[in-house]
């Protein structure tokens, strides 16, 4: 052995270095990790133990225009599960599928939420029966990583009533998730699917708050964090409308279960929405929280399809309410005026070319004024007048009009009417070939409004807006604001007069919708018999008016499917002008005069 | 003239305040919010503690000619006994299916492999001792190799791959301090060194080139040489083959090693938590208890393997400091203790038990941080463990009579 002191003194020297240097190379590394890399290893640390549970904020409550509640809050209970795996999310689920009574629905659902977003809590039934909560409460223990939690709901007192137009709520989907407009949203969130909560989403969507729970490396939280403030959910604010909830109910009280088709009643002067109703309608209370499948089904394959809104999405050919733009046009350009009689008398249809043009009298209406023909709304009258103006003067005035465009609405999914372009002769020739097509006898179809023009019931309402008042259409709104109007009709005062009388005369007894009149009220509208693609027999019935016809505070649409004369829709809009004006007789005087 | 011995004070008082210190952590890894056995094991700890004093302290009443006497009975009964776990034997923590642990009735006793980590020492300190001069050729090397072979491959058979680490570095250690020169450990190692880059054959061949330089310059044995490079090529052939053997905790372990994310859920899981206590507790820690990590059970294993990533979190870098600074001292003074040692068996044993903690602290404490693989090695004074503890004051008690005979600077004893 070398154990000469000189060399082992040596060995001491040289150990003593080696061991020196590994300890410093650790402690450096220490030091690396502890005071270099702290913030990362902290902000890991809290990610291991504090689990987010996210606290849904309530949406905006919605109010008609007298502090009625439309849509509100209820508080119901949510399940959901923290999981750490989809493993163990599927066994939890199997092991609560007895007590929670979980449909393959419901687990098949939970686990697409999870998939979705496993670092949240998953929900497993959002809306859960006081009897289901009160097992699980009992059994709390058994199942530490459940959470149950008090929600909002969204609840619409007056469910099917309202559906028309306040829409529904349902869980964010995945594609929506993926939009630019839903950035910051999160799986599992609630949103507006259609109508106002899908419009005023942005308004009505609170913010939603944070709880932390300190959880164990099993998931299993051990305590909550305690409360921040900061972190609570923020309600949205209350949303008001234009509404009248009681014209509203009324409304649809009119329309019951046996009538189909849609009506909208508004102020002409503002454009304010009173009543917006679309029959058959919905429970939109039953899409909360995930609108059960048989329901779904049922809506979607019911013959007359409640879930599509005859207001804003129906588009129908106007008929003969659309003979009040063929005479403003002809009145604008001069080629008539309300006294004006045309050449040929009406004796039940007139020949044109080689076609002979029925009138919708057979008995015929023999000579008549503009305003006469308003009032008996004669067809061969406004067959001639759409021949004096001719086809591209009739189309351009109606675009003029805004009847190739949508209203405006404040409503998602509004359809866009059917009507031709400026450039007539390439819109015709698109659609029937360059020999398809004459002008005469297309300027005959839209003087009588059919032909290459279908229109929403909201669009016609719109139009009669500005007849109603100084000749300005207001946009329909049904959340209170400032009213958007915008001149339209270039018509002297005297000649809306006239036209107005002309309406008038309509609900009288010498008009067409006669039997609408109402005692001590002078109603101005204008029927309108469609005809009907699907059922020639059967034909669509229209009515536009407004009272009262001097000073009007409100104007109906009505559209009826199958309604078959344009008689019956004015009853129906009689019946909803008569309940608003004696429901409001004293702010009669308080409207503004012209 | 028979010397007074006065006990060496550096010495016990270091590995006192490690134990102290390790006592204390052993009782704050208990305090968990969900409570486990974990919280009654520091009771048992300090009882192993106290006794294990008490065996020190007999110890240091002995002599060194005492204990050489001893040597060879101490070194076959403690064979006998690792060779019984492989009938007997059961497994525990990380390494259940492991059979380190002597057990009677389902009762563990504890683990041979501790006593034979100091028996071992003794052994080689024995052999090396008797020689004349260092041994200069890889023949001269064949007893001491045997000494350790015959253990080593019986842990290995357990298998306890951190016991034999541990047995591989008090070898070289040992063999570096009886004067072997650095060219011989070298070759010695070589075939370890082709196990391991066997992985790639580019490294391999290059290592193979670098060792044949070196056999050339150092020019041993023919026979030597020959049976170096024959095991060095066998080694890298064989490696894939071994690796297949390994069991798959195992080969997880070392896997997760080169990228804890692999296995993220399972192996690599530990080292990930591991970091995470240790980085989060920053520069003063959490405060003694109040390691989140351990507290919610994120940290495995926070009473044994992962002792020192409880120090991290809860005592932070200032912890770190003091306990390394703790170890540094102790190993700083047991290397004076060989270098004053009276005679050259005392010297390699104090050196060989100093080479031996030094393996398991820098395996350990390096593993918490991921810059050595999990191998299940515990921290002396620290890891949960009675029979570890016992086996370490022991070895303090054969430190301290070492140093109390000693020659040289006479500050810690009178003559």
């Amino acid at each position: 052995m070398s154990f000469h002191p000189n060399d082992i003194a040596r060995r001491t020297r040289l150990s003593s270095v080696g061991i020196l240097v590994l300890f410093v190379i650790l402690l450096s590394a220490f030091f690396r990790t502890q005071v270099l890399q702290h913030e990362t290893f902290v902000q890991q640390s809290l990610e291991n133990r504090l689990r987010e549970i996210p606290l849904p904020a309530p949406r905006g409550i919605i109010y008609d225009r007298k502090g009625q509640i439309i849509a509100e809050n209820l508080p119901a209970y949510s399940v959901s599960i923290t999981a750490p795996s989809l493993d163990s999310l599927r066994s939890s689920l199997k092991a609560l599928q007895p007590t929670l009574q979980l449909t393959d629905t419901d687990i098949s659902k939970a686990v697409r939420r999870y998939r979705r977003a496993p670092t949240r809590p998953t929900v497993i039934l959002p809306d859960a029966s006081i009897d289901v909560i009160s097992v699980l409460e009992e059994h709390r223990l058994d199942y530490p990583r459940l959470i149950i939690q008090s929600v909002p709901k969204r609840f619409y007192p007056d469910g099917p009533l309202v559906a028309s137009f306040v829409g529904y709520t349902g869980e964010i989907t995945e594609t929506e998730l993926n939009l630019p407009q839903f950035e910051g949203y999160k799986p599992g969130q609630t949103i507006g699917k259609g109508g106002l909560e899908k419009q005023y989403e942005p308004v009505l969507h609170g913010r939603e708050g944070q709880r932390f729970d300190e959880v164990d490396a099993r998931g299993r939280p051990v305590r909550g964090v305690g409360p921040r403030p900061d972190r609570d959910p923020v309600g949205a604010p209350p949303l008001h409308t234009n509404i009248d909830l009681d014209l509203q109910k009324f409304t649809a009280s009119v329309f019951g279960d046996s009538l189909r088709g849609g009506a909208i009643a508004l102020e002409p002067r503002t454009g304010a929405v009173l009543a917006l109703y679309s029959a058959p309608s919905f429970d939109p209370n039953r899409f909360t929280g995930g609108i059960p499948e048989d329901y779904w089904k049922q809506l979607n394959t019911d013959p007359w399809r409640p879930l599509f809104n005859k207001v804003i999405q129906g588009t129908y050919p106007p008929a003969s309410t659309w003979k009040l733009a063929t005479a403003t046009i002809g009145l604008q350009n001069k080629v008539v005026t309300m006294d004006t009689r045309m050449p040929i008398a009406c004796s039940g249809g007139m020949q044109y070319g080689r076609r002979y043009f029925r009138c919708w009298e057979k008995r015929g209406h023999g000579y008549q004024t503009l305003a006469g023909a308003i009032e008996k709304s004669c067809d061969v009258y406004f067959y001639q007048l759409g021949l004096r103006i001719g086809l591209s003067r009739l189309v351009g005035g109606g675009i003029d009009l805004e009847f190739g465009e949508r209203s405006g609405i404040d409503l998602p999914n509004e359809y866009k009417p059917r009507f031709p372009t400026r450039d007539v002769r390439a819109y015709y020739d698109r659609r029937y070939g360059p020999r398809g097509w004459t002008a005469g006898a297309n300027s005959l179809n839209l003087s009588i409004g059919q032909g290459e023009n279908s229109q929403t019931v909201v669009n016609m309402a719109k139009f009669f807006t500005a007849l109603a008042t100084d000749g300005a259409s207001a946009k329909p709104e049904l959340v209170k604001r400032s009213p958007e109007r915008e001149q339209i009709l270039n018509l002297t005062p005297q000649q809306l007069a006239r036209l107005r009388e002309a309406l008038a005369g309509v609900v009288s007894a010498r008009g067409t919708a006669g039997g609408s009149r109402i005692e001590g009220l002078v109603i101005a509208g204008k029927t309108g018999t469609a005809q009907n693609s699907e059922n020639p027999e059967v034909d669509h019935a229209w009515f536009v008016g407004f009272a009262p016809a001097a000073n009007p505070t409100i104007l109906v649409a009505v559209f009826l499917e199958f309604g078959d004369h344009g008689w019956l829709a004015a009853r129906v809009a009689s019946k909803i002008i008569g309940y608003y004006t004696k429901a409001v007789p004293v702010e009669l005087p308080t409207t503004e005069t012209e | 003239m028979m010397r007074r011995i006065v006990a060496d004070y550096p010495l016990v008082v270091t590995a006192l305040l490690l134990s102290i210190f390790g006592v204390a952590m052993v009782y704050s890894a208990g305090v968990t919010d969900t409570p486990t056995a974990v919280a009654r094991v520091y009771k048992s700890q300090i009882v192993w503690l106290v006794l294990g004093m008490v065996g020190a302290y007999g110890i240091s009443r002995s002599s060194v000619r005492f204990i050489e006497w001893v040597t060879i009975p101490a070194y076959f009964f403690s064979l006998v006994l690792l060779a019984l776990t492989l009938v007997i034997g059961s497994g525990a923590g990380t390494a259940a299916s492991t059979k380190s642990w002597l057990a009677v009735g389902g009762v563990r006793i504890g683990q041979p492999s501790e006593l034979a980590k100091i028996t071992v020492v003794l052994m080689l300190a024995h052999i090396l001792a008797g020689r004349r001069e260092p041994p200069k050729s890889l023949m001269d090397l064949w007893k001491p190799a045997l000494a350790v072979a015959v253990p080593w491959v019986i842990i290995m058979l357990q298998p306890d791959l951190g016991t034999g680490i541990v047995f591989i570095g008090i070898f070289f250690g040992m063999l570096y301090w009886s004067g072997v020169s650095w060219p011989l450990l070298l070759l010695l190692a070589s075939p370890v060194v082709s196990l391991i880059l066997s992985f790639s054959t580019g490294l391999w061949g290059a290592w193979f080139l670098v060792l044949l330089a070196l056999v050339i310059y150092y020019r041993p044995y023919l026979v030597e040489g020959i049976v170096l490079m024959v095991a060095n090529i066998a080694t890298g052939v064989v490696a894939n083959i071994l690796w297949e053997k390994l069991e798959p905790y195992q080969q997880n372990r070392l896997k997760v090693f080169l990228d804890p994310s692999a296995d993220a859920r399972a192996s690599g899981y530990h080292v990930i938590q591991s970091k995470i206590a240790i980085g989060s507790g920053g520069f003063t820690g959490k405060g003694y208890t109040l390691g989140t990590q351990k507290r919610l059970a994120f940290l495995p294993e926070q009473h044994t393997d992962f002792i020192f990533a409880v120090v991290g979190e809860e005592v932070g870098f200032i912890g770190v400091t003091i306990a390394l600074t703790l170890f540094l001292i102790l190993f700083l003074r047991i290397t004076q203790v060989s270098g004053r040692a009276n005679d050259s068996f005392s010297s390699l044993v104090a050196f060989g038990l100093m080479a031996s903690w030094f393996v398991h602290v820098l395996v350990n404490v390096g593993m918490t941080l991921n810059l050595m693989p999990i191998t299940g090695i515990p921290l002396p004074f620290f890891s949960y463990g009675g029979s570890f503890m016992l086996a370490c004051w022991l070895a303090i008690g054969i430190l301290m009579r070492i140093s109390g005979e000693g020659r040289g600077k006479a500050a810690f004893k009178t003559s």
